[in-house]
């Protein structure tokens, strides 16, 4: 390592330590976060690493801390990022909802493990995928992105970033602990070729008449001002109007809350990333993400060999739910499955959209769901057929 | 005949969100008393009003953020600290003042109160202690004194109180004081000082929360409550021992007030920089 912020270059790198880099060259500068298997690689490459490059690191009394921490240093400026696993993203569920509400960008890395509870701190899960969508009281939206495999880790750390600026909301990169202490080939691109999206912000100087929470444009998001600027704003969880006051009426409320959504919600397409596998002349769809769609697409290629019409969908974006493209899938697929390793998550957003029998492989967690379950489902399902 | 005399500005003016009062407190209450002293310090201070901003967590006084004419954070029940810490550590350059109650500050987040008091992070706290839960209607809280009454304690506080000042000193807290609503000079000089103390600094300040506390404890307006400020506070002096600062309101006891600690540990960042250059 070095003091160079972008690692340009070809590199054999764990997954928690292409999640690092991927902070740095995305333009990270403040990590603040606590010890938990299976993320701690990521705390102690920045630890390390941050210093070199005049960034901030600490480390925190707990999760809860942790986030708080990232959101204030958001708030002045600067790209921030924590990483835990499930029981301290649980303790993360209360600030969630406080980025949401005050507009803050921050990125959340999950690298999950076998929950619930302590459940099994050294093993591959994917049972938080709901959880990020429901977890914190309320309605709301937030982004969250899966990668699934150590360069896709490094590059959707730098696609959170900038989806959070982009749509001042926290983003997830719900990584698993398979994904997270995997090794592999990571190529890191020159610092040019990083891709960095700026936050929308103010359009004049301060001058008394800045709305903070004013949407500008179509897109429904406010421009923002950073602390020590001079806009004097106020953020608050509380329901509030434009200018950031608190505001305590149901209209204010039914306002704030719908926009917060609708700004996802109405931008899914910008924010949606899939991957398609054989798909044009499928009649068997699978649907796999992070971990499991390794095994999944081996599984799909290997019923392709004995001559299966099946193709595979890996959701990279969990969060919004790619339903659109879920329903294109649906016009002409007969059926569905669904693999993923906790007992069924993903796989209700699938029945919620389509009208086809959805299939279910399913592992509570600990170990890799590998391609033959995966493979004797699509055998059954296009026995059936 | 009395001749009527119009200001043309509240000195206050510039430094108070006006457009968002009347304040939600009540009458006799003190947090507006300690946010006045603030208020004023930011004006005497030699920093920018830009660079100040101020974090409250939940709670009446966590409604301070609210009224302050500057780059205000109102956080989650507990979590100003931690933000702040975040908000000081990504931008040096901020004077960040963490301004909350005893019940956000020493319960819900008494937790990150003492490691930021540990770690020596560059933030100045302001703990408004009216011995209650104002704002949820008087319930007990972590500074409640023994013995006191709350409506969630209607046979009386079973549990001792924090005693703030000491817990602080023993965190390692660079500069601890505490002083009542009643000292006003007192409590803007103190402010005043910690923005020129590198460091973690905490003061605490004793305030009437009639309506909440008072009414379950025979204070029953807030001129009561700085009566008893007034009879029982003692100056603190070299011959009494931290342990001596804990607040019993049913006894005779002093209420000591002052400043308790003031010395000159290397902040948080500064430590980082010293072993980077030491060990890089």
């Amino acid at each position: 390592m070095s003091g160079r912020a972008v690692l340009t270059g070809k590199h054999f790198m764990h997954g928690d330590h292409a999640c690092a880099e991927g902070a740095i060259a995305a333009g990270c500068r403040f990590f603040a976060g606590y010890p938990i298997t299976p993320s701690t690689e990521i705390a102690e490459r920045l630890a390390r690493r941050l210093p070199e490059i005049n960034g901030t690191f600490i480390q925190m009394e707990d999760e809860l801390g942790s986030i708080a921490a990232i959101i204030g240093a958001s708030a002045a400026g600067v790209r921030s990022m924590t990483a835990t696993s499930g029981p301290g993203l649980s303790l993360m569920m209360e600030n969630l909802g406080l980025a949401v509400m005050m507009e803050v960008p921050c990125v959340l890395v999950d690298i999950q493990r076998g929950s619930p509870s302590t459940g099994l701190p050294t093993m591959a899960g994917q049972s938080d995928v709901m959880q990020v969508r429901w977890g914190s009281h309320g309605d709301y939206r937030v982004i969250a992105y899966a990668p699934w495999s150590p360069q896709e880790v490094f590059d959707l750390t730098i696609l959170s970033f900038n989806m959070a600026d982009r749509f001042r909301v926290p983003v997830l990169l719900m990584a698993d602990e398979v994904i997270g202490h995997m090794v592999e080939r990571v190529e890191i691109p020159a610092e040019d070729q990083i891709p960095r999206w700026s936050r929308k912000r103010p359009l004049h100087p301060p001058n008394g008449s800045f709305r903070a929470f004013l949407p500008q444009g179509a897109d429904l998001v406010p421009p923002m001002a950073h602390a020590g600027e001079g806009y004097k704003v106020h953020f608050t969880g509380l329901t509030h109007d434009e200018r950031g006051y608190p505001a305590m009426t149901a209209e204010a409320h039914q306002r704030l809350v719908t926009r917060l959504i609708d700004k996802i919600q109405s931008n899914a397409d910008e924010i949606v990333r899939t991957e398609p596998y054989y798909l044009d002349d499928a009649k068997i769809v699978v649907i796999s993400y992070g971990c499991t769609a390794r095994s999944a697409r081996r599984a799909v290629e290997d019923a392709r060999q004995l001559g299966m019409p099946v193709g595979m969908l890996r959701l990279i974006s969990l969060w919004p739910f790619p339903e659109q493209i879920v329903e294109q899938l649906a016009a002409s697929a007969e059926s569905f499955i669904v693999a993923e390793m906790n007992l069924g998550q993903m796989s209700r957003e699938v029945e919620r959209v389509v009208k086809q029998p959805v299939e279910g492989v399913f592992h509570a967690g600990g170990a890799m769901i590998p391609p033959e379950p995966i493979l004797e489902a699509i055998k059954e399902v296009a026995g059936r057929g | 005949m009395a001749e009527t005399l119009l200001a043309e500005k509240h000195p206050l003016d510039d430094i108070i969100r006006a457009d968002r009062l009347p304040h939600i407190w009540c009458s006799g209450c003190g947090i507006g008393i300690a946010m006045r002293c603030y208020a004023q310090a930011i004006l005497e201070s030699d920093i920018s009003v830009d660079q100040h901003v101020v974090v409250s967590g939940i709670g009446c006084t966590g409604r301070v953020a609210g009224y302050m004419n500057l780059d205000s954070y109102h956080t989650t029940h507990g979590r100003a600290v931690p933000f702040a810490s975040g908000m000081k550590l990504a931008n040096p350059d901020l004077m960040v003042t963490v301004f909350s109650g005893d019940g956000d500050l020493a319960a819900i987040g008494g937790n990150h109160l003492i490691h930021a008091a540990r770690r020596n992070v560059d933030i100045k706290v302001i703990c408004v202690n009216n011995f209650n839960y104002g704002m949820t209607g008087g319930q007990t809280g972590p500074t409640t004194p023994f013995g006191a009454r709350g409506t969630t304690a209607p046979y009386g506080n079973p549990e001792l109180p924090f005693n703030l000042p000491y817990l602080l000193a023993a965190s390692g807290a660079n500069y601890v004081s505490r002083w009542t609503t009643l000292h006003a000079r007192q409590i803007k000089q103190e402010i005043l000082n910690t923005f020129v103390k590198p460091g973690f600094t905490f003061i605490e300040v004793l305030a009437p929360c009639p309506i909440g506390f008072g009414k379950s404890n025979s204070i029953d307006a807030g001129l009561d409550e700085m009566e008893l400020y007034r009879e029982r506070c003692v100056l603190v002096n070299d011959g009494v021992e931290m342990e001596e600062y804990g607040i019993d309101l049913r006894e005779e006891r002093p209420i000591y007030v002052g400043n308790f600690i003031d010395r000159d540990q290397l902040p948080y960042r500064a430590v980082v920089t010293q072993n980077r250059v030491r060990n890089g």
